[in-house]
C-alpha cells in the first residue's frame, strides 16, 4: 500500500517541469472537484469559484487509501482552503497538504493554473 | 364606537388601559381617563426610589405620548364628582360631562388616617402620591435646618416600612412605631418579625411595637406621641402609613352597592352592582376583601377588559394569592401561601441564623408532602424556587428542611432541580400573571431571542421584579434548549443555528448557497455548512439533491451510498416492502448484469453494493426503465415505511397495515430533513412491523390507529411515545404532516427525531399541544408546507439520467473514460466484496 502513496509527492511552483492540459474549465464543477488522471497518477482538482482559486492533490486519501477526494465537499477553515473526505469527512489543506482534524500523513498537493479555458495541473515528470 | 370612561390613573387604572390597547378588540372602542394628580400613572410600589434619586419621569408607568399613540383620552388633574348612572355620564370638578357606555372605577385608595387627636396639627403627613413626597421632602429641608431630626412612620406594615425608608432616605432620624406586637403583623410572625427588626436597628432605625397612640402632642406643630401605656415619644415629624381606605365616596353617592367598612362591592366579573360599572384595583371589594396589592389589582384590570370586550368565561380567580417578596430598608422580605398558619394539619419548620440575620420558616402538611407556606427575611432567594412548589402543589423531598437550610454538601443544585421541570402552567410573574409556558414560548415561536424582548413581549418581571432571576434562568434554558444561548452556531461560516438559517432563508428566500454565505456567513463555507442550507433549501422549495449538486452533502451529489472501497450501493423504492415477483426478478436481473453484491435490507427493500461511479446511472437507468424509482437510502430524508401483513392476510390483524404503510411512503418519500427519518405500520399490536422503533410508527388498534413518534434503533434504542390514540388514516396523515414539518422546521443538523423530542421542553405534552391543539397556531401553515413538499415529488435519478450536465458528474476522471484501478474485490459467499483494508 505504500506503493501506492510514494507516487505523490507535493510539487512546488518552481519544481514545475510540465504542466500537464488536464481539461477544459466547464469540465470541473464549480466550488466543487473532479478527478484527472495523468500518467498513473489520480488526481483531484478542485475550483474555488467563489475566490477565483484553483488547487490540486492527490485523490487517494491516506486514511483508507480509497481514491476519492476528488468527491469531497470543499470549504475552508480559518481561510485555510480545505476538502473533506466523502469516507469519514478527513480534512486537509490544500495549500500544504496538511490534515486539518487528525494527524494523518499530509497529501501532496500540486500547482495549478489556468489558461483560456484550460486547466494545467504542474509535475516535475 | 362605544365610550370607556375610567375613574382614575393609578397602576391599576393604567394596566387596564395597557391590556385594552392589547386586547383584540381595541379598535371599537375609545377610552377616556381621568386622573386626579396632575401627572399621567407612576410606579406607588417603589415610591421610596423617589428620594434616592429616581424622578417622577422614572417611576412612570409609560412614555409620556403613551396614551395620544393608543388614541386614550387622558384627562390629569381631572377629579370627577359625580356619577349619573341613569344618563351614563360623569362630571368632573368643574362640572364638565362626559357620557360612557362602560364605566371602570379605578380609583383606588387613600391612606388611612386613624381618628388620633392630634393628626390636623403641622408636620403630620400622609404616604401616598408624589406630592406627598414632595411636602415631605420640603418639610423635612426645614427641620433639617433648624437642627430638628426625629421623625416617626405611625405604621409597621408593608407600607410603613417602606415610608420609614423614604423618611430615613431623607436624612432624619426613623421611628417606626407599630400597634401589633410585631412588624409587618399580616406577613411575618414573630421569629421573621424580630430578625427584620433586628436587621433595620442595624441600619440606625428605631422599632417600637406594642404601641398604641393616644394623642399627637404639640401646640401647632407635632412634638411627640402621646401612648395610651403613658410613654412618649418625642418627634418633629409623623408619617401616617397605617393602612388603605377604597377611594369610594363618588361611587357611594350614585348608589353603588359598597361595603360596611367601604370598597365598592363587585362580583367575580369585576362587576359592580350597576351592569356598566366596574371596579378594579384597591377601590374594588371583592370576596369581602380589599387587596391592596398590585397583583391582583393587575388581575381584576385583565379581567374587566375582558368582560368588556366581550369575553365573558374570563372571571377572577376565587382564591387570591397574597404572597409577596420585596426589599424592605435594605433587607430581604417574603412571605408566600399560608404564611402564618398554626394548628394541626401543618408542621412548621424554622431556621434562625442571627449571625447571617436571616430567618426562614415554611409550613409543611402534616403528612410532609406539600408546602403550604413561608416567611423568609434577611436571604429571600430561595423564594421563586419555593413558591412554585406552593403554588404548584410539587411532591416535597424526604426532608423538606433541606429546602431552607440549603444544600450541605458540595451538591450545589437549585431547590427545584431543573427549572425546566416546571409545568408550563406554572406562574412565574404573579404581578403580571405570566406563564412559564408563555416565557418559554416566547422564545421557541421566535417572537423573541433574548431576556430583554421576553420581559417587553410577555411583561414578566416588570411588576415587583421578584421573578426576574427566574424568568431569566428560563430565558437562558430556553435559549440553551434551542441552542442559541451557548451560541451553538453551525460552523464557523455562520454565527446562526439551524432554525435561525432556516427562518432567514424562507424569509429572504435565498435559492443559492453563496446567497447566503455573501449575505449571513463569512469565508467559502465547509462540509457542514452546505449540506445544512441544500437540507433547508430542499425543505423549503422541494429541490431534488441535484439542486446546486457542490453544496451537497457528498452521497447526495452522487445520489447514492458511499461504501468502504468508494464504490456505491443502489437502493431503489420498495414502498411497505411489498414487491410483485415480475419486478423481483427485475432486480435479479440488475444486480446479475452488474455483478453487484446483494442484500436484503432492515428497511424491507434491496440493496445492491459494488456500483462504480460511472455504472450508477446505467444501473439506475434500467431500474427506471422497469418501474422503479429512488430509494433515498443515501439521503437525510425519508427512508422506509416498514410494514408487518397486517389485516389483508394476517389471521390476527386489526387493520390493512400494508396498504397504509404505502401511502405513507409514497407521501413522504423523499422528504429532506435535519436526519433520516424511518417508518412502520402494524397491523396489531403484537407489533411485527417494529413500527415503536421508528421516528414514526402506526399501530391498528380496535378504534383507528396509535400513532407513535420519535423512536430510533441505533446506537441509542428508544421507543416511540404515543402521540395520538385511535384515530382514522386522515387524522394520523394530518398529524403526521404537522409533526414531521415542525421537527423539519426546529431540529438541529443531524438530529434525529429521538433526541429533538428529548431537548424539546416541555417534550411530548408540548409536542401533543402543537401538533394536536395547535398551540403554536401553526398546523395550517405546516400542513401547507408539508403538501408542497409532497406535491412537487421528482425522483432525482429519473431527473439525473434524464440530464447531460448531470451524467458529467459521474465519470471517475474528467479527462479519461477509464474507470477506477484501484478497486479491487474478493470472492465471498458466491458474491464478492472489497478486499479487506490494509
Amino acid at each position: 500500500m505504500e506503493e501506492l502513496l510514494d507516487i505523490y509527492k507535493t510539487i512546488s511552483k518552481k519544481e514545475v517541469t510540465v504542466w500537464f492540459e488536464a481539461a477544459k474549465v466547464s469540465d470541473f464543477p464549480k466550488n466543487g472537484g473532479a478527478c484527472i488522471k495523468y500518467k498513473e497518477k489520480q488526481i483531484a482538482v478542485f475550483n474555488f469559484e467563489r475566490k477565483n482559486a484553483w488547487y490540486a492533490c492527490q485523490n487517494v486519501c491516506p486514511h483508507k487509501m480509497e481514491m476519492v477526494l476528488s468527491r469531497g465537499m470543499i470549504g475552508d477553515q480559518n481561510g485555510i482552503p480545505k476538502v473533506a473526505c466523502p469516507m469519514h469527512k478527513k480534512t486537509f489543506s490544500l495549500e500544504n497538504g496538511e490534515n486539518l482534524n487528525g494527524d494523518l500523513t499530509p497529501i501532496a498537493t500540486y500547482p495549478v493554473k489556468i489558461e483560456g479555458d484550460m486547466v494545467y495541473i504542474g509535475f516535475s515528470e | 364606537m362605544k365610550k370607556v370612561v375610567v375613574i382614575g390613573n393609578g397602576m391599576v387604572g393604567y394596566k387596564f388601559c395597557e391590556k385594552f390597547v392589547n386586547s383584540q378588540k381595541f379598535e371599537s372602542y375609545k377610552l377616556i381617563v381621568f386622573g386626579e394628580e396632575p401627572r399621567r400613572a407612576y410606579d406607588r410600589v417603589h415610591l421610596s426610589e423617589y428620594y434616592s434619586g429616581k424622578t417622577a419621569e422614572d417611576l412612570s408607568m409609560c412614555s409620556a405620548t403613551w396614551y395620544q399613540e393608543n388614541n386614550i383620552d387622558l384627562h390629569t388633574s381631572e377629579m370627577i364628582t359625580e356619577i349619573n348612572r341613569e344618563d351614563k355620564t360623569v362630571a368632573n370638578h368643574r362640572g364638565a360631562k362626559y357620557s360612557y357606555d362602560y364605566l371602570v372605577l379605578a380609583t383606588g385608595s387613600s391612606a388611612f388616617v386613624p381618628p388620633i387627636s392630634g393628626v390636623e396639627k403641622e408636620g403630620v403627613f400622609v404616604y401616598r402620591t408624589i406630592e406627598d413626597l414632595e411636602t415631605i421632602e420640603a418639610y423635612a429641608k426645614k427641620l433639617k435646618s433648624e437642627g430638628k431630626i426625629q421623625a416617626a412612620v405611625l405604621g409597621g406594615g408593608l407600607l410603613g416600612l417602606e415610608a420609614a425608608n423614604a423618611v430615613k432616605e431623607l436624612g432624619l432620624q426613623a421611628h417606626v412605631v407599630e400597634f401589633a406586637p410585631r412588624l409587618m403583623p399580616r406577613q411575618l410572625d414573630q421569629g421573621g418579625s424580630n430578625m427584620l427588626q433586628a436587621k433595620i436597628e442595624k441600619l440606625g432605625l428605631s422599632v417600637h411595637l406594642n404601641k398604641q397612640t393616644e394623642f399627637i402632642q404639640g401646640d401647632k406643630a407635632i412634638e411627640g406621641l402621646q401612648y395610651i401605656d403613658g410613654t412618649e415619644l418625642k418627634i418633629d415629624m409623623l408619617v401616617i402609613s397605617a393602612g388603605i381606605r377604597p377611594r369610594d365616596e363618588v361611587a357611594k353617592e350614585s348608589g353603588l352597592k359598597t361595603g360596611i367598612r367601604g370598597g365598592v362591592i363587585v362580583d367575580n366579573t369585576m362587576k359592580t352592582s350597576d351592569d356598566s360599572i366596574f371596579a378594579i384595583g384597591e377601590v374594588a371589594l371583592y370576596n369581602n376583601m380589599i387587596y391592596g396589592l398590585v397583583a391582583p389589582g393587575y388581575d381584576m384590570a385583565q379581567v374587566a377588559v375582558s368582560q368588556i370586550t366581550g369575553d365573558q368565561t374570563h372571571t377572577m380567580e376565587e382564591h387570591i394569592d397574597m404572597s409577596t417578596q420585596l426589599k424592605l430598608i435594605g433587607t430581604e422580605v417574603a412571605s408566600f401561601g399560608d404564611a402564618l398558619i398554626d394548628n394541626n394539619t401543618v408542621d412548621a419548620i424554622t431556621y434562625e441564623n442571627k449571625r447571617k440575620g436571616t430567618y426562614k420558616r415554611i409550613n409543611v402538611s402534616a403528612d410532609g408532602t406539600k408546602l403550604l407556606g413561608g416567611i423568609l427575611v434577611g436571604d429571600a432567594s430561595d423564594y421563586n424556587a419555593l413558591f412554585q412548589m406552593y403554588q404548584t402543589g410539587m411532591q416535597l423531598p424526604e426532608n423538606p428542611e433541606d429546602l431552607i437550610l440549603g444544600s450541605r454538601g458540595d451538591d450545589n443544585t437549585s431547590l427545584l432541580g431543573d427549572i425546566m421541570d416546571l409545568p408550563d402552567t406554572a406562574q412565574i410573574c404573579s404581578c403580571e400573571s405570566v406563564s412559564k409556558g408563555a416565557i418559554c414560548n416566547a422564545i421557541k415561536d421566535g417572537t423573541c431571542d433574548n431576556l430583554g424582548d421576553v420581559i417587553s413581549c410577555t411583561k414578566a418581571g416588570t411588576g415587583c421584579g421578584g421573578c426576574k432571576p427566574m424568568v431569566k434562568d428560563l430565558v437562558d434554558a430556553t435559549l440553551k434548549s434551542l441552542g442559541k444561548e451557548v451560541k451553538d452556531t453551525i460552523c464557523e461560516h455562520f454565527e446562526y443555528n439551524r432554525q435561525e438559517l432556516f427562518d432567514i432563508i424562507k424569509l429572504k428566500g435565498y435559492r443559492k448557497y453563496d446567497e447566503v454565505l455573501d449575505h449571513h456567513g463569512t469565508g467559502d463555507g465547509c462540509e457542514t455548512c452546505k449540506p445544512l442550507v441544500a437540507s433547508i433549501m430542499a425543505s423549503i422549495y422541494a429541490d431534488t439533491a441535484n439542486e446546486e449538486a457542490a453544496i451537497q452533502d457528498s452521497n447526495d451529489r452522487f445520489l447514492a451510498n458511499i461504501q468502504r472501497n468508494g464504490t456505491y450501493s443502489v437502493v431503489p423504492r420498495i414502498p411497505g416492502g411489498e414487491i410483485t415477483p415480475e419486478k423481483l426478478i427485475v432486480l435479479g436481473q440488475v444486480g446479475k448484469k452488474y455483478d453487484l453484491y446483494t442484500k436484503i435490507t432492515g428497511g424491507q427493500r434491496v440493496d445492491f453494493f459494488g456500483a462504480r461511479l460511472d455504472q450508477l446511472p446505467k444501473i439506475w437507468k434500467d431500474l427506471i426503465d422497469h418501474g422503479f424509482e429512488s430509494g433515498h437510502a443515501y439521503g437525510k430524508s425519508l427512508r422506509t415505511v416498514k410494514s408487518c401483513v397486517g389485516s389483508t392476510w394476517c389471521r390476527y390483524g386489526m387493520d390493512e397495515s400494508v396498504s397504509f404503510a404505502i401511502e405513507l411512503e409514497e407521501r413522504y418519500k423523499g422528504l429532506r430533513s435535519p436526519h433520516k427519518i424511518k417508518g412502520g405500520v402494524s397491523g396489531c399490536i403484537r407489533e411485527c412491523a417494529e413500527a415503536r422503533c421508528k421516528d414514526f410508527g402506526v399501530i391498528a388498534v380496535e378504534g383507528g390507529w396509535n400513532l407513535y413518534v420519535c423512536g430510533n434503533g441505533g446506537a441509542n434504542p428508544k421507543h416511540a411515545e404515543l402521540l395520538a390514540e385511535q384515530i382514522d388514516n386522515e387524522t394520523v396523515i394530518k398529524y403526521l404532516d404537522r409533526f414531521l414539518m415542525f421537527y423539519i422546521r426546529t431540529a438541529e443538523p443531524l438530529q434525529r427525531t429521538a433526541k429533538w423530542l428529548d431537548k424539546l421542553d416541555g417534550g411530548i405534552d408540548y409536542l401533543k399541544s402543537v401538533v394536536i391543539d395547535d398551540k403554536l397556531e401553526l398546523a395550517e401553515e405546516l400542513e401547507a408546507e408539508m403538501a408542497t413538499l409532497v406535491n412537487t415529488f421528482q425522483c432525482e435519478w429519473t431527473q439525473a439520467i434524464q440530464n447531460e450536465e448531470i451524467m458529467k458528474r459521474f465519470n471517475h476522471f474528467v479527462n479519461s473514460d477509464e474507470t477506477d484501478n484501484n478497486l479491487a474485490f474478493v470472492p465471498l459467499r458466491d458474491q464478492k466484496m472489497p478486499e479487506h483494508w490494509k
